[in-house]
């Protein structure tokens, strides 16, 4: 059955149609890349899925809710987490508490139960600790223990990267979307980060859909991939198939002016 | 030595602007060292000092190279800057004398230039000016010279010679309640006088062997408590928390009305200070418009208690009013916060202002007189009372507003490791993705304003009812900027910061009868000079000291560089 089924979907910015009737399944425990040059809405794409931004046109439903309306605190509560292309952390909080903020929409505590400090509120506040802290394990040494009270705009790049998906993960997603989760990384972190999303899938059992850049991560990853342009989606099927297509190769590589538009 | 020129004349035009603006006037009547040194010169030489100090300060240097040494050089610049600075206030005196310029600024009197000149002629004057501030400014540099715990241990110890000399009467009290008087027969002149020199040279000398006693020991002592385990570690806190409660409990009896009405007004701007801490500090959403949940506060205990109340008088006691007090502040709270919930930033700011002149204005209106009581206000509002106590002084009401500062102070604690204090965070540092994050961002902002004016609100009830009456034009926007500067200057989100910045904002202006009058251009210069060189706060939050340094920065310079090899694309985007 079709985790996320989005149908006629479009969206404009002024006269630019960055969205133009985008039609696409994605079916539960699949890991689906979406690929195309920079501009093509890919993140638009995210945008709208999210709630963050609304569109013009189309339905998005999941699991057989309509999402188009809800706010992205409703949609993130069905069961959708999402990264940022471009690292959106929680600068001045620390490891731990960007974690802990994931869970907000998993937990209940209320301010009085916080000035009260109700025998809930502390059972609550010792589950939240720990779930985060086992969320954080699953990086291993990358943001092991010493590092969780540290303030996240201390991390390395790529351990923004990484916090990005535990925060995700925190908030107990079915469906996780990453903005080109390698963007930055050199290419031992790339390799590492392409068998934690392997990981993601085997051991977490989240549907995955991926913006990628990177045409390994994408090969190694993806059950199928959809190819983005202007706002249209190109074609879609395996790696190799789509990577063989030559529109594909075309938008790419025909028209080099456009790349990085 | 361009730098010391600089400066010199920058010292020179703060020290004609301080004479001009007739503080040094103002201040001469005061004796610091009984009789060598009043209040007004001292300050006007007090700039020299600094601009001495900065002058020869060194300059910053790369790092891996040596800082020049200290050396007469610093000397040397300090005095030539305090020399200028001298020359320039001559300059006013040649000016002043020759013309009479009192038409414009009215601080241009003869007493001034009499105090200005020593006493001396004109021309006799003005090289002994450049030489006292020459000599003033050459201390400043010669602070240099000194080894840090050297310097410490002087300049706190000149530090506390100046506090005895400014508050005479609070230790005057003090030794009289704790049966001192001998104490302030020896150093003061009488109580209330001015400090002799002995007196000066003493409190000097034992100021000075305490700090280089105790200089590296603080350390060592916070160390020991932190290695101890956990049980003894907590036991060491609750007694030193009963030792401060204690002192807490006898400060009043000991100081007297006059302190304990200023540590009154103090408690409750820190109320307030820390209410909007969390409405700022925590939630980011920056409310200029403060003042008008001290105002819903006032006016609810004024209204319910009074029987002066124009429309509806229940006369209920101040204590029973507080649930209402606090359902108000709820409404006001969430009146103000719905129109804002969409907006960000400025606009936030720029609104809630307007919301604190609309509270102001509507108390103030003929047309809610007949409920409010218009520009008369409301009086006849009475004491506190819980069962048989009553309070009425205001050495009885430091303990009712203590304790409301402490309730603030542990909700404050309370709540930053909380489910919505971290929703607060987030939402202040990235709404959009707060949001994404699932923060309900209604809920949070509500809440915050909520919290944010029922503690406002408790300040505004005891304080109705301590001062007895509420005026529309008390509840003005200046205390609004002042309990938001309170936070900036104290260190926003930091507990001990705010309270300091509340001692320092209301406690020393409110102490020092000569300042009040230059109260706002001593928060002015206080706040230009923090945001240059302090800008967490005096006493920052742990979050905030430690966003100004950042240790895997460099790495990540590295990994810029080298993450590239591994990109087929990567041209960095503007659009999300
Ligand atoms: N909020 C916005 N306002 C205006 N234009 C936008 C906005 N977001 C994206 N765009 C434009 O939409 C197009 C698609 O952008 P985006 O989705 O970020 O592409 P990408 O596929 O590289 O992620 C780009 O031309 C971008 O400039
Ligand atoms: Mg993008």
């Amino acid at each position: 059955m079709a985790l996320l089924e989005i149908q006629g979907l479009s969206k404009a910015f002024g006269g630019l149609r960055a969205i133009n009737g985008l039609d696409i399944t994605v079916d539960e425990g699949e890991v689906v890349s979406v690929i195309g040059p920079n501009g093509a809405g890919k993140t638009t794409f995210f945008n709208l899925v999210t709630g963050m931004e609304s569109p013009d046109e189309g339905s998005i439903v999941f699991g057989g809710q309509e999402l188009v309306g809800l706010r992205p605190n409703q949609i993130l509560q069905l069961g959708m987490a999402r990264t940022f292309q471009n690292v959106r952390l929680f600068p001045a909080m620390t490891v731990m508490e960007n974690v802990m903020v994931g869970q907000h929409s998993r937990t209940k505590a209320g301010l009085l139960g916080a000035i009260l400090k109700t025998p809930s509120q502390r059972r609550e506040e010792r589950e939240i600790e720990e779930r985060s802290k086992e969320v954080l394990s699953f990086f291993g040494t990358r943001l092991a223990g010493y590092r969780h009270d540290e303030l996240s705009m201390t991390l390395s790049y790529a351990n923004r990267r990484r916090l990005e998906i535990a925060r995700a993960m925190a908030t107990n997603p079915r469906l996780l979307l990453l903005d080109e989760p390698t963007a930055g990384m050199n290419p031992r972190e790339t390799i590492e980060l392409t068998e934690l999303i392997g990981q993601l899938r085997s051991e977490r059992a989240y549907t995955i859909v991926l913006i990628e850049h990177d045409m390994q991560v994408v090969r190694n990853v993806s059950d199928r991939v959809v190819v983005l342009d202007h706002g249209v989606k190109l074609t879609e099927g395996s790696y190799d198939e789509v990577s063989t297509n030559e529109k594909v190769i075309e938008a790419y590589l025909g028209r080099p002016a456009e790349l990085g538009a | 030595m361009r730098r010391a020129v600089k400066l010199g004349l920058a010292g020179g035009a703060a020290m004609v602007l301080v004479a001009a603006i007739g503080m040094v006037a103002a201040f001469q009547a005061r004796m610091l060292i009984d009789p060598i040194l009043p209040l007004g010169t001292f300050f006007l030489y007090l700039v020299a000092f600094i601009f001495g100090w900065m002058a020869s300060k060194p300059p910053v240097t790369l790092e891996g190279f040596e800082p020049a040494r200290a050396g007469i050089r610093n000397v040397l610049a300090g005095a030539m800057a305090g020399a200028l600075g001298g020359l320039c206030v001559g300059l006013l005196l040649i000016v002043m004398t020759t013309w009479d310029l009192r038409g414009v600024f009215i601080a241009l009197s003869p007493e001034l230039a009499e105090i200005l000149s020593f006493g001396l002629p004109v021309a006799a004057a003005i090289p002994v000016i450049a030489l006292v501030a020459g000599a003033a400014g050459a201390l400043g540099g010669a602070v240099h010279l000194l080894s840090p715990r050297l310097r410490r241990a002087v300049l706190s110890a000149l530090a506390w010679v100046l506090v005895f000399s400014l508050f005479t009467d609070i230790f005057g009290q003090a030794f009289t309640a704790l049966r001192l008087e001998f104490l302030v027969d020896f150093i003061y002149t009488g109580r209330g006088g001015a400090l002799t020199i002995v007196g000066a040279i003493v409190v000097f000398a034992v100021f000075f062997v305490l700090y280089w006693w105790m200089s590296g020991r603080t350390n060592t002592l916070r160390q020991r408590v932190q290695s101890m385990p956990r049980g003894q570690r907590s036991r060491w806190q609750i007694g030193a928390a009963v030792i401060i409660l204690v002192v807490l409990y006898f400060v009043p009896k000991i100081m007297g009305p006059f302190v304990s009405q200023i540590l009154v007004t103090a408690g409750i701007y820190l109320l307030m200070a820390l209410g909007l801490n969390i409405v700022v500090g925590y939630a980011g959403l920056l409310d200029l418009g403060y003042v008008a949940f001290f105002a819903v506060g006032a006016y609810t205990t004024a209204i319910l208690t009074s029987p002066q109340s124009p429309a509806f008088s229940p006369e209920l006691s101040v204590v029973a009013s507080i649930p209402f007090v606090m359902i108000a502040a709820a409404v006001a709270g969430i009146l103000v916060a719905t129109p804002v919930i969409r907006m960000r930033g400025d606009y936030l700011a720029i609104v809630t202002l307007g919301f604190g002149e609309i509270a102001r204005i509507l108390l103030n209106s003929e047309w809610l007189a007949p409920y409010f009581g218009g520009a008369q206000g409301i009086t006849n509002i009475p004491d506190l009372q819980i069962g048989p106590l009553t309070f009425s002084t205001p050495q009885d009401y430091f303990y009712p507003v203590f304790l409301f500062v402490l309730f603030a102070a542990y909700v404050t604690y309370a709540l930053q490791n909380s489910r919505w204090g971290r929703a607060w965070m987030a939402m202040r540092e990235d709404e959009s993705v707060a949001e994404a994050m699932g923060v309900n961002i209604v809920t949070a902002k509500l809440s915050a304003f909520v919290v944010g004016a029922i503690l406002a609100s408790f300040g505004g009830s005891l304080f109705a009812s301590q001062i007895g009456s509420v005026f529309p034009h008390t509840f003005d926007i200046v205390v609004s900027i002042t309990v938001l500067v309170i936070i900036i200057v104290g260190g926003m989100g930091s507990v001990p910061g705010v309270a300091l910045g509340a001692i320092v904002l209301i406690v020393l202006p409110n102490l020092l009868r000569e300042f009040s009058e230059y109260q706002f251009l001593f928060y002015g210069v206080l706040l230009i000079v923090m945001m240059l060189n302090r800008p967490e706060g005096f006493i920052p939050s742990k979050r905030r000291a430690q966003e100004l340094h950042s240790e895997e920065m460099a790495q990540d310079a590295w990994l810029e560089i080298y993450g590239e090899k591994g990109q087929p694309e990567q041209v960095p985007e503007g659009a999300v």
